[in-house]
């Protein structure tokens, strides 16, 4: 080696200027191909066992044999996870980016020592057919999770088994069908009532399993309309399905007496508590008299979201209502400690999944409760909504956005936001904006459909960011807005920065062109065709 | 009663950063609130919980916590610890290494909703899924998962319904009477269901019940799974397809798509619309957790404005030679329409269908092959093993079996004193489904030995 003449440095050439206001993010663009476009005949990503020699294969009848061998890629190991690998780059996750701005879905941190529980083969390896007393543990899980929230929702029992919130909706709506069935009213009270601002599977939900579906708009402080409640119970009601705070972030102060007129009417009250993560200790479904209400257990109890689920929801019922709780339940011998399964419940709705429950989100959120104890939850109650009071007030000071409804009121642990004015102003849409933040490492979600609020931006920024979290998120958005009023074309063609840039959809609508698969899109668009 | 703010004064956890003091006092003075009970003011006093929750005390430390939970997951054991033949709706498949390895990728684990910008790679994973499993299939249109096979098979037949007009489904394969209760609670607004009974002697169809049965008119689907609840992959399979034809029906199947590799695909079978669970597919069986449903029909128009589910597209973009991805036919749900959207769509199963995916891609046309010649094989060889095991029978006689399958003590003893022996012995297997009658299952992770092992066993127990 030849050592070099030292050269003097002065600290001024050494010096390392600070970092921007805003980050100069670029995301990853491998310019990846699909996964037809790679590997050779004859590579293989893993080996199968092959059975001894000795056991005869049995003959398959010709009809039921399959003639062509699926045309799947032909990769080596290294290969397939270096192309998964990229893609797993090409897509930002909650532990990345300050996720705040997927409002209504809870982006709270994941704890990684709770995927752990999971990964372990004491979880993962085990059958759901099992004998009771070799998977007391995880019984014992599953009957301590639905203690906790039993009394987190004032509740009398609980089922873990819907897959996710809308499965748990889902799961409501048919406990109260069998409800009016039992008692011979199932014929009259054929219609659910629900609000524009709760989750559209609300009213999807009631409408799968039969009833009719009638939704309340909002009055014009954007609380849920009491008037119109009560013009629309009656003899035929069967329930209210109810979000509380909705996905405006505004709490409906006159909830008990919503339930109180739904109830009076004979109908039962269901509480979509997709939004409970402000709540936690603070106020419980059963002391504003529901009779029904849902988690998600993977946005208030900090499962992780896993591009759209696997995610667990939780149903939690009055006493009244328990016996038509899906089978089985989970019971404790208190003499003995031994955990069982109950699957003699005659008046079960039935099975809602195979076997019990999402039970790796089960492990998750039982222990997620746990490291945080009735105050721990207190404190994630309170400190998401006093976060998201904090986004508030530094977003409502961008030009161009507004807060509309409840003017002068607190919101709670989320705030659906609208750019009516950015868009008067400059044309562009909420949608736009949404996709520069790509450019700066985050993103934003509008709302769901339809649009009652214009050019909306729903934003939550839960308990798990830091004030500096939400200084530099606020900033972005201020400076979108301010692109958006001196150079509109840099926020109209965005995201520059982010993997792909803007999608052409057209032929998503055209069955001619839609492509749901790599052999459609040969057939349809490449003429039959694949890529050489 | 503690106020909120002395209960975070006392309380700083590492998941809630600006629960310090100092910080949480200086973002209340920013904002210009008293305290955080003022962003409370709309929820009325006579529902506020004056107490704090009564919850065990928190685990406080992760050491703790982990030592907890330890306790716990050591009451459990599992399929690796002992010798498991348990089937019957989760099965017992290595999992490739590649496959955890991509699942637990803290992108695609903590992602969400995003756009097909900065989520691209969700939006690529799945629709590359979903163009695997349609080879797999050997059709053009496969959603992202829904929650599991009884869900998709639930959908698959109010697809059916709606595209028929018509009213009956008649089960015509020996059906999980789980599955059986989850279909008929989800298709009871529209449909009822009738279970026409197999041949009790080879456990297959018996083509002239169905026929019998599709005379009363009025049929919108008959349907049948591959292997049934028995194992038995039926050799009735495509003349099913023709009397549902015949009838006006859709048939619409449920395979387990781990087969496929050697037996002929639903659609090669008459299959109009075909449905399952992927969790054979690289997913564990974390207790019945690892469940996730998929549907597949041919590409046309009528079908696919069926679907609930989210069905991704592959795009261009507006710059040259990018592949973008978008939701095909979007108005159909209910996230577009609300009530009027065919049924609902919402948070599901992505995350494995991701998982599932990279299993096929590793397994390959080979591998597929493989497994499911093995799998055939061992079976096969479980189900002769067991029959010269004085006090057992297998029934069913030459029926071509996957996987699971049914053997009858003809001993004294009953399957639940069976199965008790063999867990004593270290053995996971024969869940009852009678009172001297029980269900094995056999998969590529067995070797002729283990079952020559449970043959031994159940010699000892039988008698």
């Amino acid at each position: 080696m030849t050592a070099h003449a030292p050269v003097s440095v002065s600290p001024e050439e050494a010096r390392i200027a600070a970092k921007p206001r805003l980050r100069r993010f670029r995301q990853a663009s491998w310019d990846e191909r699909l996964i037809f476009e790679l590997g050779s005949p004859g590579e293989r990503g893993v080996l199968v066992p092959v059975a001894d020699p000795s056991v005869e294969a049995p003959a398959i009848p010709a009809a039921l044999r399959r003639a062509e061998p699926p045309a799947l890629p032909e990769m080596s190991q290294q290969q397939v996870l270096r192309h998964y690998l990229r893609l797993s780059q090409e897509n930002l996750g909650a532990d990345l980016n300050i996720d705040v701005g997927q409002g209504t879905c809870t982006m709270k941190y994941s704890p990684k020592v709770n995927d752990q529980f999971v990964r372990d083969p004491r979880i993962a390896a085990l059958h759901p057919l099992q004998d009771a007393d070799t998977v007391q543990g995880v019984l014992g899980i599953i009957h301590s999770l639905e203690q906790l929230l039993k009394e987190i929702s004032g509740m009398d029992r609980v089922s873990l088994q819907p897959g996710a919130g809308s499965a748990a909706i889902y799961t409501n709506v048919a406990m109260i069908r069998a409800h009016f069935a039992a008692r011979g009213e199932l014929e009259q009270r054929d219609e659910v009532i629900t609000t524009i601002f709760s989750h559209p599977s609300n009213a999807a939900c009631a409408k799968t399993a039969g009833f009719k579906v009638i939704t309340l708009h909002p009055d014009a402080d954007g609380y849920p309309d009491i008037e119109a409640l009560r013009a629309a119970v009656g003899p035929c009601t069967a329930a209210l399905l109810i979000t509380n705070p909705e996905d405006t972030g505004i709490y409906n102060p006159r909830i008990e007496e919503f339930v109180r007129i739904v109830h009076e009417a004979g109908g039962l009250c269901s509480y979509d508590q997709a939004n409970a993560n402000g709540v936690l200790g603070i106020t419980r479904a059963r002391d504003a008299g529901f009779d029904l209400c849902h988690f998600n257990l993977h946005k208030t109890f900090s499962t992780p979201h896993a591009c759209g689920g696997p995610a667990a929801g939780a149903c939690a019922v009055t006493a009244e209502l328990a016996p038509y709780l899906p089978r089985p339940t989970v019971e404790l011998d208190p003499e003995t400690g031994v955990y069982r399964l109950d699957d003699d419940r005659p008046e079960s709705v039935g099975k809602m999944r195979p076997f019990y429950g999402v039970v790796p989100n089960l492990v998750r959120a039982y222990a997620w409760i746990m490291s945080l104890g009735a105050e721990g939850l207190r404190a994630a109650a309170e400190t998401a909504v006093l976060n998201n009071n904090y986004l508030l007030h530094k977003v409502r000071r961008i030009p161009g956005v507004s807060v509309p409804y409840a003017a002068g009121r607190p919101r709670v642990e989320q705030v659906r936001y609208s750019w009516e004015k950015l868009h008067e102003d400059t044309g562009l849409h909420s949608e736009d904006l949404g996709l520069r933040a790509a450019d700066f490492g985050t993103h934003y979600w509008t709302s769901h459909h339809p649009y009652v609020v214009p050019e909306p931006m729903t934003l939550e920024p839960t308990e798990s960011y830091t004030r500096a979290d939400l200084d530099e998120y606020a900033a972005i958005l201020a400076e979108i807005a301010r692109e958006a009023y001196e150079d509109p074309e840099t926020v109209r063609t965005a995201p520059h920065r982010s993997t792909i840039h803007r999608v052409r959809p057209e032929a998503l609508d055209d069955p001619a062109t839609w492509a749901v698969s790599w052999r459609a899109y040969c057939r349809k668009v490449l003429g039959g065709a694949g890529r050489p | 009663m503690t106020s909120p703010q002395d209960s975070a004064h006392t309380y700083t956890h590492p998941y809630i950063p600006n629960a310090v003091p100092a910080v949480r006092q200086a973002m209340l003075e920013e904002i210009g609130a008293a305290g955080v009970e003022d962003f409370y003011a709309d929820i009325p006093d006579g529902i506020r919980l004056h107490r704090p929750l009564d919850l065990p005390a928190p685990l406080r430390s992760e050491a703790e916590l982990t030592r907890h939970m330890e306790g716990l997951l050591g009451r459990n054991t599992s399929t690796r610890q002992a010798l498991s033949f348990l089937g019957s709706g989760c099965y017992q498949h290595h999992v490739p290494a590649v496959v955890d390895e991509v699942v637990n990728r803290s992108e695609f684990l903590t992602a969400y909703a995003g756009e097909p910008y900065e989520d691209h790679g969700r939006f690529q994973a799945l629709w590359e899924y979903q163009s695997m499993m349609a080879e797999l299939l050997d059709v053009e249109i496969v959603n992202v998962p829904v929650y599991d096979g009884f869900q998709a098979a639930g959908t698959a037949l109010r697809m059916a319904g709606r595209i028929t007009g018509r009213r009956r489904v008649l089960v015509a394969t020996a059906i999980d009477g789980d599955k059986l209760s989850r279909i008929r609670d989800y298709v009871r607004p529209d449909h009822d269901v009738t279970v026409v009974p197999v041949d009790p002697g080879t456990g297959c169809a018996d083509l002239d019940a169905v026929r019998d049965a599709l005379a009363a008119g009025d049929t919108a689907a008959v349907y049948a799974d591959t292997p049934s609840a028995l194992g038995i992959v039926d050799g009735a399979l495509p003349r099913l397809a023709e009397l549902a034809h015949q009838a006006g029906a859709l048939y619409v199947m449920g395979c387990n798509p781990l087969t496929l590799g050697v037996l002929a695909p639903p659609s090669a079978l008459g299959a109009d619309i075909a449905c399952g669970d992927i969790q054979p597919l690289g997913l564990h069986q974390s207790f019945g957790g690892g469940n996730a449903g998929f549907i597949a029909t041919r590409d046309e128009e009528r079908l696919v404005a069926e679907y609930p589910s989210r069905l991704f597209g592959l795009v261009p973009t507006t710059v040259e030679g990018e592949y973008g991805f978008g939701d095909v036919a979007y108005e159909r749900t209910s996230f577009a329409l609300r009530e009027e959207g065919k049924e609902w769509v919402g948070t599901a199963a992505a995350l494995h269908g991701i998982g599932a995916g990279v299993y096929l891609a590793l397994m390959g046309p080979q591998g597929m092959r493989e497994i499911g010649e093995t799998i055939l094989a061992l079976t096969a060889y479980a189900r002769r093993r067991l029959a010269e095991v004085p006090g057992i029978e297998v029934p069913y006689g030459d029926a071509l079996h996957f996987a699971d399958f049914t053997v009858r003590y003809t001993g004294g003893r009953t399957a639940a004193e069976i199965r008790t022996g063999l867990k004593e012995r270290g053995i996971f297997g024969g869940v009852p489904t009678g009172e001297q009658e029980a269900a094995y299952c056999v998969t590529e992770v067995h070797t002729k030995a283990d079952i020559d092992r449970l043959a031994a066993t159940l010699e000892e127990i039988v008698k």
